[in-house]
């Protein structure tokens, strides 16, 4: 008993990091319905910022993170401005090769600035561990998970109570009338991006703080689950990918712990076919026909 | 035109005047493929190291048969195309006489076929899985095998530690982890003890927390942890941090300055088997760790000496052969002896009919952030 719980705390440590990867791929998703391959590398490219601001400039750890998540904003809207809106009207496999190609180049970037080798994070806020009875519950964990439920709150609040919020839900909804309305559509985008990249940087700090490792290719994996997760959840919608974040973390241990540890990266694509073959627009998603 | 071509006939004899003596003692060319960059860089970094002062200090006395040695050096990144790549690009075009080459057992065995095939001396200064000489009549280490290393900390922990059970945590995508493991079961068992948890990962994860609850729960006296130091230093954090307060101990892929700094207290009190210590008294090691310490500004780690060590093997069995020829240098490895060994850095060494070398492994202890020298196990 004692040991499921433990193994549940790891699991729900471990999903608040893919959630807040997945809710990067949904909102790109939702407005341009483009799958962001290169999520997973901003979210890298956020730890190696952080892991800068810690050790070279020496920031506090939240200081590190807001710097962090700024320098990803930046990054997003880069991206997006110069590999993305240039095909906004090309096909849709235009797009989605290009953001296959933006991964490749940030990884590849960052391998021949920084070399491949792992570096540890510098570890700003001193560990601590509680007991509660056998079960261990770390200060880091609770951090990760505290600090992803404000982020996502934040990011309801954006959505559905500011005035930009509608603007991105217009936006999504239907391009053209958003257009007619007097919405600046570049603008929400941009922001969209900007927004997206923010959270899969803060990701990427956490993920350093709590593994105390980052390398240029630590993105590759944490971005594809994050992916299915958003999947899992229904592609396009925010509490969705939340779920679908917290239910593949818990998931993957739990297979680690009481099936293999070996299948444990399967479990994730499992879990995608069988989401696809079952229920295609992810658990809270609702059927919708394409539009002809 | 008949006193330009009268000039360039006289210039053209001139310079192949020139060229004559350098014809006489074209260098000896050897090949070394390493993971200079990627996930276990300091192995490459440091084999590297070893290889290039070996080298340097033959040249510096004048070469070998008269000739100076020209070591062309590949990076592979760890990765098994890489390997491959490099080492038809050695034998292709640069026409090597010798590898020395790879660290990593998984990667050793990629490269042990291409250099069989080649029929091109390949020595292994660091792969410990018993696979890889295997392959072929060419290919050779300058390290003991994982059988012996496995064994020799099973004994240490039972008998010198006087732990009885063990949990162990194995590298399932690694040949090095999975060789040690199987070697250390067998042997710990057959004394007596109790394997009480088997765990895997792959290399390169950073969560190991669910397999680390689970060996918590199996309340072991000691946990084997076979793998390579980019991984184990996460590992040793999150076990530590679950409150598992037992020692660990692995195998000489810990043997890196990277594994202290990333696990810092977390390694506190664990063991590891390794093929030397820079803190052995003989001479052959002071005056190896002092001029590579002058060299590279650092303490040489075991990759280094047994590079130096693979390096130093081929150059004798050069002399020796009083030939380049692949199949001569293959003769010459084979003809040292017990009573007439190769005395190298890492010990004496002969090789039995695997081309594994017999040579005895030392026990490591992390002390204070320091490699602390504990035991000398022979075979």
């Amino acid at each position: 008993m004692e040991n499921i719980v433990q193994q549940i705390i790891n699991g729900i440590s471990l999903g608040s990091i893919y959630a807040l990867i997945a809710l990067g791929y949904t909102m790109v998703y939702g407005i341009l319905r483009l799958i962001n391959f290169a999520h997973g590398d901003i979210y890298m490219m956020g730890a190696f910022l952080g892991y800068f601001a810690l050790s070279f400039w020496n920031f506090s750890f939240p200081m590190g993170l807001l710097f962090a998540m700024g320098g990803a904003a930046v990054l997003g809207i880069i991206i997006e401005r110069f590999a993305y809106r240039p095909l906004r009207l090309a096909p849709r496999i235009s797009l989605l090769i290009t953001a296959i190609g933006v991964s490749f180049l940030l990884e590849n970037l960052m391998v021949l600035w920084l070399g491949a080798s792992p570096r540890p994070f510098p570890q700003k806020i001193p560990l601590e561990i509680y007991f509660i009875g056998n079960i261990v519950i770390t200060n880091r964990q609770i951090i990760i998970i505290l600090v992803s439920i404000i982020l996502m709150f934040l990011l309801q609040f954006i959505v559905l109570k500011t005035k930009v919020g509608k603007a991105m839900r217009a936006v999504s909804y239907d391009k053209e009338t958003a257009l007619m309305m007097g919405i600046d559509i570049d603008r929400i985008i941009a922001l969209t991006f900007a927004i997206g990249s923010s959270l899969a940087a803060a990701a990427g700090v956490l993920v350093g703080l709590y593994f105390n490792k980052i390398d240029p290719y630590m993105g590759i994996m944490p971005g594809l689950k994050a992916f299915v997760a958003a999947v899992l959840g229904g592609i396009g919608i925010i509490p969705g990918a939340m779920l679908g974040g917290f239910i593949l973390g818990i998931a993957e241990v739990l297979v680690s712990a009481f099936i293999s540890s070996t299948v444990r990266d399967a479990v994730a694509f499992i879990i995608l076919i069988f989401i696809l073959l079952i229920r295609p627009s992810g658990i809270l998603g609702k059927y919708m026909r394409e539009k002809v | 035109m008949q006193k330009s071509f009268k000039i360039l006939l006289i210039l053209s004899i001139l310079f192949s005047l020139l060229i004559f003596p350098l014809q006489a003692a074209a260098p000896i060319k050897i090949g070394a493929i390493f993971p200079i960059t990627g996930p276990i860089a300091t192995f490459g970094i440091s084999s590297a190291n070893g290889v290039k002062m070996a080298f340097e200090e033959v040249n510096a006395k004048g070469g070998v048969l008269g000739s100076k040695i020209e070591l062309i050096l590949e990076d592979d990144q760890y990765k098994a195309e890489e390997v491959a790549n490099a080492a038809k690009k050695l034998i292709e075009r640069d026409k090597v006489v010798a590898i020395i080459g790879e660290v990593a057992s998984s990667m050793s065995l990629v490269l042990a076929p291409i250099c069989q095939a080649s029929k091109i001396v390949m020595i292994t200064p660091t792969s410990t899985n018993p696979r890889v000489t295997l392959v072929g009549d060419y290919i050779f280490r300058a390290c003991f095998i994982d059988d012996f290393q496995g064994t020799v900390m099973a004994n240490f922990v039972y008998k010198t530690l006087k732990l009885k059970t063990s949990a162990m945590l194995v590298a399932v995508t690694s040949d090095y982890s999975k060789g040690l493991a199987q070697f250390y079961k067998e042997a710990y068992t057959k004394l007596g003890g109790k394997i009480v948890a088997e765990e895997s990962y792959s290399e390169g994860d950073s969560d190991f927390r669910a397999q680390l609850t689970k060996i918590k729960a199996a309340k072991p006296d000691f946990v084997y942890l076979p793998g390579y130091y980019s991984d184990i230093g996460p590992i040793l954090l999150q076990a530590r941090e679950l409150g598992i307060t037992v020692p660990f101990g692995g195998g000489d892929g810990w043997d890196s300055p990277k594994l202290i700094e990333t696990a810092g207290k977390a390694a506190e009190g664990c063991y590891f088997s390794n093929h030397y210590s820079p803190e052995s008294q003989d001479s052959k090691v002071q005056t190896f760790v002092r001029d590579y310490k002058k060299k590279f500004g650092e303490t040489p780690d075991a990759l280094a000496a047994l590079s130096y060590d693979a390096a130093m093997l081929l150059v004798e069995a050069i002399k020796r052969a009083r030939s380049a020829e692949p199949s001569k240098i293959r003769d010459a490895l084979m003809s040292f002896t017990k009573d007439k060994p190769f005395r190298g850095v890492t010990g004496t060494i002969y090789f039995d009919q695997n081309r594994n070398p017999v040579k005895s492994a030392v026990i490591i202890e992390i002390k204070g952030g320091k490699q602390v020298y504990r035991a000398t196990v022979r075979p």
